[in-house]
C-alpha cells in the first residue's frame, strides 16, 4: 500500500475520530459531576445540526449555529430539570434506564419534528470539491474546521474548569458532592450546568461534522457508542486523554477497512469497548490506583 | 413463597383460555395472531425479566439473542445442502436422521437441517454467544455493564445486516413449519391458528412454572443474594461468577427460543428483530411489569406487544416505549403494579 493511501486513511480516522473525542468530552462531563452516564449525549449531536440546518436558512451561518448551540444547550439544561432532578434516591440501574429512554424520545422526536431525510448544513468555507493538498492526501478543509473547533472547544473547557469560579464548583461537585455543598455550592445547579455545556459541545460538534457526514434523526445513536469507548478508552472522568482515545479510535475504524469488510465497519469500535471493558475498565491513560476506588 | 409463582401461571393460563372463548364468541379470530406473536416475544422478557428483575444485570443484548435463535435456526431449515449431499458431514448428517426434504418455492426439492435439531443447534450457538460475550461483561456493574451489553447487541445487528448468508437487509424467507406433534405444526397458516396460539400460551405457562420453581431453588436464592448485594453474597459462599453467567446464558436461550419460533411462526425473520431498539423494548416490558414479577412482565409484555403489533401506536411505535421507560423510572419504579394508590394500604 502507497504511504499516500496510508495518510489518507489517517486523515479520514482523525475526522471521525475529533468527533467521538468531543462526544466523550460531553459524557465525561456529565459523569463527572453526576456519577451519571447519559446515554442521549449522541442526540445531543443530532440535535445540534438539525436544528443549525433548519435556521440556516433565515440566517447566516455562523448565527444558525451559535442559536442551534444555545437551543441544544437549553435542551441539555431541560433534560435535566424535567427528567434527572425527579428521580428521589436514583439507583444506576434507574438512571440507565431513564436516560436510554431519553435518547429514544429525542430521536422520535426529531422523526416527527423533522423527518427519516439525510441532511447536511452547507461548507463552512469552499464546497464539496475543494480540497487541500497534505503529503498527497486530499482533506477537505471542513475537516480543519472541525479539528480546530474540536480543539478550542477542548482548551476552552480546560481553562473554563481550571480558572473559573464555577468550573472549580463543579469540579468540586464531581470530587465530593455533600462537601462542596456544604461549602455553599448549589450542586444541584452544577448539575444542570453539566448537562447544558455537554449539550452544547456535542451542539457544536455536529454542527462541524455536518457536511461532511450526514444528518438524520438515527444518526446519534452509533456516535453515543464511540463516543463512549473513546471515554472509557481514556479512562472514564479524563478529558484530555478522551481526545486522544478519540483520535485513536477513528484510526483504528478507518485503519479497520484494510481488513474488515467495510459493512462491519461500525462493529469495531464496539469490540475495542468490549476488549478495554475486560482487560483495562481504567482505560488506557487511567491509573490503576485510582480506577480501583470507582465502581464498573 | 408458598403458591405465587404457581398463580401466576394459572392466571395466565386462565386468561389464554378466556380471550381465546372471547375471540371466539366475538367471531375476531385474527387477534390470535398477534396475541401468539406477543405470547413468543414475552418468552424472550420472563428471560430478561429474570436476569435483571432477580440478579440485578442490565443486558441490551437481548434482542440480539432473540435474533441469533431465529437467524441460526432458519438458516439451518433454508439451506439447501443437495449440492453437498455427497460429502461426509452432510451424509452423517442424514444417517441420524437429522435431515429432511421438501420442495422450495419453485417446486425443486431441497435438502436442510430438519427444525428440531435446527431449533437445538440454534439455542445451543445462541448459549456459547451469551457466555462468550457474559464472561467478560458480566464482571462489569452498571452503566458499564450497560454500555458493554448495547455494544454486544449492537455488534450481532451489524454482522445479521452485513452478512451475505443471513440475507443481509432482507432477512431470511421461507422457513418451514416446526413440528410440534403429530397435526400439529408451529407456522401461519389460518388453520392451525387456535392450535399455534395454545402451544405458545402453554410455553408461557411451562415457563412461569419453570421461573417460579427455579426462584425458590439454591440457585435462585442465590440470585437474589447477589441482586441485594454482590460482595456479601459472595462472603456467604456463592459462585457469584458462576450464577450470573448461568442466568446470563439461561436467559439468553429463552430469548433464542423465542426467536427460532417466532420465526417458525412468521416463516421468516429481518434484521429488525436484532436491532438495539428491540433490546431496549424488552427492558421497557421488564421494568413496566415490575423487574422481578413475572406475572406483571408476562402481562404487561401481551399488552403491549399485540398493541404494538396490531399497529395501534401507528408511527410512535418507538417513542411509546421510550415513553414508557422514562414514565415507569420517574413515577413508579417498583412496576405499573405498584404505584401507590391512594386509599389502597400494601403490605411493605
Amino acid at each position: 500500500m502507497s504511504s499516500e493511501l496510508v495518510l489518507q486513511y489517517l486523515l479520514a480516522g482523525i475526522t471521525s475520530g475529533s468527533v467521538y473525542a468531543i462526544v466523550a468530552i460531553g459524557f465525561n462531563i456529565v459523569y463527572s459531576t453526576t456519577g451519571i452516564i447519559n446515554f442521549a449525549q449522541g442526540e445531543f449531536v443530532m440535535l445540534g445540526a438539525m436544528t443549525a440546518i433548519s435556521l440556516q436558512p433565515f440566517m447566516p451561518l455562523p448565527a444558525a449555529i451559535a442559536l442551534a448551540v444555545l437551543i441544544t444547550a437549553a435542551v441539555g439544561a431541560l433534560v435535566e430539570l424535567v427528567f434527572i432532578r425527579r428521580l428521589r434516591r436514583p439507583t444506576v440501574m434507574r438512571m440507565i434506564i431513564v436516560t436510554i429512554g431519553l435518547s429514544i424520545l429525542m430521536r422520535e422526536a426529531a422523526l416527527h419534528i423533522w423527518d427519516e431525510r439525510v441532511r447536511s448544513l452547507p461548507y463552512f468555507s469552499g464546497d464539496e470539491i475543494s480540497s487541500v493538498r497534505i503529503l498527497g492526501a486530499f482533506v477537505s478543509p471542513q475537516v480543519f474546521w472541525l479539528l480546530g473547533l474540536g480543539a478550542a472547544s477542548v482548551t476552552l473547557l480546560g481553562l473554563f474548569f481550571r480558572y473559573s469560579l464555577t468550573g472549580r464548583s463543579m469540579r468540586a461537585c464531581s470530587a465530593n458532592q455533600a462537601a462542596a455543598a456544604l461549602v455553599g455550592i448549589d450542586t444541584r445547579r452544577m448539575v444542570t450546568l453539566s448537562f447544558a455545556i455537554a449539550a452544547a459541545i456535542g451542539a457544536l460538534a455536529g454542527c462541524a461534522v455536518s457536511p461532511i457526514a450526514q444528518t438524520y434523526y438515527d444518526c446519534g445513536a452509533p456516535l453515543a457508542i464511540k463516543g463512549f469507548t473513546a471515554a472509557v478508552l481514556g479512562g472514564l472522568g479524563r478529558s484530555g486523554s478522551a481526545v486522544a482515545a478519540g483520535l485513536l479510535l477513528g484510526a483504528l475504524e478507518a485503519a479497520s477497512v484494510i481488513v474488515v469488510p467495510a459493512a462491519y465497519k461500525d462493529a469495531v469500535a464496539v469490540l475495542v469497548l468490549l476488549i478495554i471493558l475486560s482487560l483495562r475498565p481504567s482505560g488506557l491513560f487511567g491509573r490503576h490506583d485510582e480506577a480501583r476506588l470507582k465502581e464498573y | 413463597m408458598g403458591l405465587k409463582g404457581v398463580t401466576g401461571a394459572i392466571v395466565v393460563g386462565l386468561l389464554a383460555v378466556g380471550l381465546e372463548s372471547l375471540v371466539r364468541v366475538t367471531d375476531t379470530p385474527f387477534y390470535l395472531t398477534q396475541l401468539t406473536m406477543a405470547a413468543y416475544y414475552s418468552l424472550a422478557a420472563l428471560g430478561l425479566a429474570l436476569l435483571t428483575g432477580h440478579a440485578g444485570q442490565v443486558s441490551l443484548a437481548h434482542a440480539g439473542f432473540f435474533a441469533a435463535g431465529g437467524y441460526v435456526s432458519a438458516v439451518l431449515v433454508t439451506r439447501d445442502l443437495t449440492p453437498y449431499a455427497a460429502s461426509g458431514p452432510v451424509q452423517w448428517l442424514d444417517r441420524l436422521h437429522l435431515l429432511s426434504q421438501r420442495a422450495d418455492a419453485f417446486g425443486s426439492m431441497m435438502l436442510h437441517v430438519a427444525p428440531w435439531p435446527a431449533l437445538l443447534a440454534a439455542l445451543t450457538v445462541t448459549a456459547l454467544l451469551a457466555a462468550l460475550i457474559g464472561v467478560p461483561v458480566l464482571r462489569l456493574r452498571g452503566h458499564y455493564l450497560a454500555m458493554a451489553t448495547l455494544g454486544a447487541g449492537s455488534i450481532i445487528y451489524q454482522l445479521v445486516l452485513g452478512t451475505r448468508l443471513f440475507g443481509e437487509a432482507d432477512g431470511l424467507s421461507d422457513v418451514p413449519p416446526f413440528p410440534v406433534l403429530p397435526g400439529l405444526e408451529i407456522c401461519g397458516a389460518r388453520s392451525g391458528r387456535v392450535g399455534n396460539y395454545y402451544v405458545a400460551c402453554g410455553l408461557l405457562v411451562l415457563t412461569l412454572l419453570l421461573f417460579a420453581n427455579l426462584m425458590r431453588s439454591r440457585a435462585g436464592r442465590a440470585l437474589r443474594a447477589i441482586h441485594g448485594n454482590e460482595e456479601a453474597a459472595a462472603a456467604m459462599g456463592i459462585d457469584t461468577a458462576r450464577a450470573k453467567l448461568g442466568v446470563f446464558v439461561l436467559s439468553a436461550v429463552m430469548a433464542a427460543l423465542a426467536g427460532a419460533l417466532l420465526t417458525h411462526y412468521n416463516g421468516g425473520i429481518g434484521p429488525s428483530e436484532a436491532s438495539v431498539l428491540k433490546s431496549v423494548r424488552y427492558l421497557a416490558i421488564v421494568a413496566v411489569g415490575g423487574m422481578s414479577r413475572f406475572l406483571g412482565v408476562t402481562l404487561a409484555s401481551v399488552a403491549l406487544n399485540f398493541l404494538s403489533l396490531r399497529g395501534y401506536f401507528g408511527s410512535y411505535d418507538d417513542a411509546v416505549f421510550g415513553l414508557i421507560l422514562v414514565a415507569v423510572m420517574l413515577f413508579a419504579p417498583e412496576g405499573v403494579g405498584r404505584i401507590p394508590l391512594p386509599f389502597v394500604r400494601r403490605r411493605p
